[in-house]
């Protein structure tokens, strides 16, 4: 394991999303009102990039003429066949015993203590003055 | 259930395969776009009058299905345009990214087939067919054209076959499954002999707007029901083809149905074969089982391929309908796209792999 320094805080502005790669493997990096969360870029259907997903909302009813909508904003659509992940846990809406996109932890480290390591910094020139979004993996 | 899995290498598929994609969809970036191929009569008449469908509404799409454009959301053409507009970006994206070896073009609009002006119909099926072969066939030879028919006019659509034929650039016919009538009615056989005549198979895609309901039990309320009335759709025309005897008059017809699924075929047949059995009288002009007709006349497209919960399920319903008459395809750039590494989950053997991913297609296309 180790952290990999992959966007800063203000890059991900709420509702967006930013592709990154971390040892070959792409991750899409959710913000969900202010909280960060980062899914495997592949649908586990057929393997479609869900850093292209529109991000929407829980629609639900308990019978039909009623619907309540909630959860806005935290749950990701496949961009090919549509099927819906949990940004916060990876799984399927549908079917969340079986089929989920594989998490990563994701850190909010300010520079200041970034910029003493032992984090893998890579290309990633960091300043002490911003706070940075870090990858476990 | 089993899991998922998670991580899948991208080289999973077996690189080895030529595949043959027999469903691409070719997209206008305008209507405009057509303009060069057509006279100066009809370009006037599409700026000011344009289609007269025989359904109201149609083509406004009521709803954006699904997806914007119907598409994969990351099919938008960087240079701008629609989804399938950009011969480039197809290429980089669909027929490289995947190796595809062949793909069979599919224009869905304009189609001319529901356009109750029949002399505009032939005009935008015309000008349709020859932008295809100009810009799409002729630059990327791994491409090739359906040929656009007023089916309506079956005599103009015999003319469009037979020009059609001569200029080249063309593997099949396309006839929309939903027609004004049943697609075996007689109004349409000159179409079917022309076909034959000059050797290509008759692709249905699903798809036309003739005013009746996509279910037999009137129209669907939501798109989730539409989605999958492609399969009874395609039922009524394998019944259509087979009763009123249009595969016993014409043996060497050959249909594709594209887009409609085939799991509900083997049952299909179970059934028509009974109650022919009990009645064939009424159709004198059917004289072999119903089934003995579809084994030998009827392929399939694959996409959007059936997914049971046991994938061995669907290896059993191949085995029914025959791994010869199954044809892998994509329909890109649509939403309900498959992968061609990750879609087909049943066990095949390496020759009915090799069949399905391209084998069958060739055959039947004539492909080198």
């Amino acid at each position: 394991m180790s952290r990999h320094i992959v966007a800063t805080v203000d890059e991900i502005a709420p509702g967006s999303s930013k592709l990154v790669t971390v040892k070959g493997r792409e991750i899409a990096v959710f913000n969900v009102k202010g909280e960060f969360f980062a899914l495997f870029n592949r649908c586990p259907h057929e393997g479609a990039p869900l850093c292209k997903g529109q991000v929407v909302s829980l629609v639900e009813s308990d019978e039909p003429g009623t619907y309540r909508m909630s959860r806005q904003g935290e749950l990701l659509r496949c961009p090919w066949h549509g099927w819906e992940f949990d940004i916060r846990t990876g799984q399927s809406y549908c079917d969340p015993a079986n089929t989920w996109v594989r998490k990563f932890a994701v850190a909010v480290e300010p520079g200041e203590r970034l910029a003493k390591g032992p984090y893998v910094a890579e290309t990633f020139p960091v300043s002490v003055e911003q706070d940075y979004l870090v990858i476990e993996m | 259930m089993s899991t998922n899995t998670l991580e899948r290498s991208a080289v999973a598929a077996k690189p080895k395969l030529s595949l043959v994609d027999c469903d691409i969809h070719p997209n206008l970036k305008s209507e405009a776009e057509l303009f060069p191929f057509m006279e100066r009569r009809w370009v006037e008449h599409a700026q000011q009058f344009g289609p007269n469908n025989h359904q109201g509404l149609a083509y406004t799409l009521q709803h954006p299905r699904f997806q914007p454009a119907v598409s994969r959301a990351d099919a938008w053409p960087p240079g701008g345009g629609p989804p399938g507009s950009d011969l480039d970006f197809l290429r980089s994206h669909h027929l490289d990214a995947h190796g595809i070896a062949h793909g069979l073009l599919m224009l869905l609009r304009p189609t001319g087939c529901d356009e109750r002006n029949l002399d505009f119909a032939a005009a935008l099926c015309a000008a349709a067919n020859d932008w295809q072969r100009e810009c799409w066939v002729k630059p990327e030879p791994r491409l090739h054209g359906g040929i656009m028919i007023p089916q309506e006019d079956p005599a103009a659509a015999v003319k469009e076959i037979e020009r059609c034929a001569r200029t080249g650039g063309f593997a099949q016919v396309n006839f929309p499954p939903r027609a004004l009538e049943p697609p075996g009615r007689r109004r349409y056989w000159s179409i079917y002999e022309a076909a034959v005549h000059h050797g290509f198979p008759v692709g249905l895609h699903v798809g036309g707007v003739p005013g009746h309901p996509t279910t037999g039990a009137g129209m669907p309320t939501y798109y989730l029901q539409e989605h999958h009335s492609n399969m009874p759709g395609m039922q009524a025309v394998v019944s259509s083809f087979v009763f009123e005897g249009v595969f016993e008059r014409l043996p060497e017809l050959r249909i594709v149905l594209i887009e409609g699924g085939f799991a509900w075929s083997p049952a299909l047949c179970w059934r028509m074969d009974r109650a022919w059995r009990l009645m064939r009288a009424e159709v004198p002009q059917v004289p072999r089982p119903p089934s003995e007709y579809v084994r030998d006349h009827v392929y399939y497209t694959t996409q959007p391929i059936e997914e049971p919960d046991d994938p061995a399920h669907l290896g059993e319903i191949i085995d029914w309908i025959g791994h010869e008459r199954i044809m892998f395809s994509t329909d890109y750039p649509h939403w309900d796209f498959d992968d061609p590494r990750y879609a087909f989950r049943t066990k095949l053997t390496e020759a009915q792999r090799a069949a399905i991913f391209g084998g069958n297609a060739r055959a039947l296309y004539r492909l080198p």
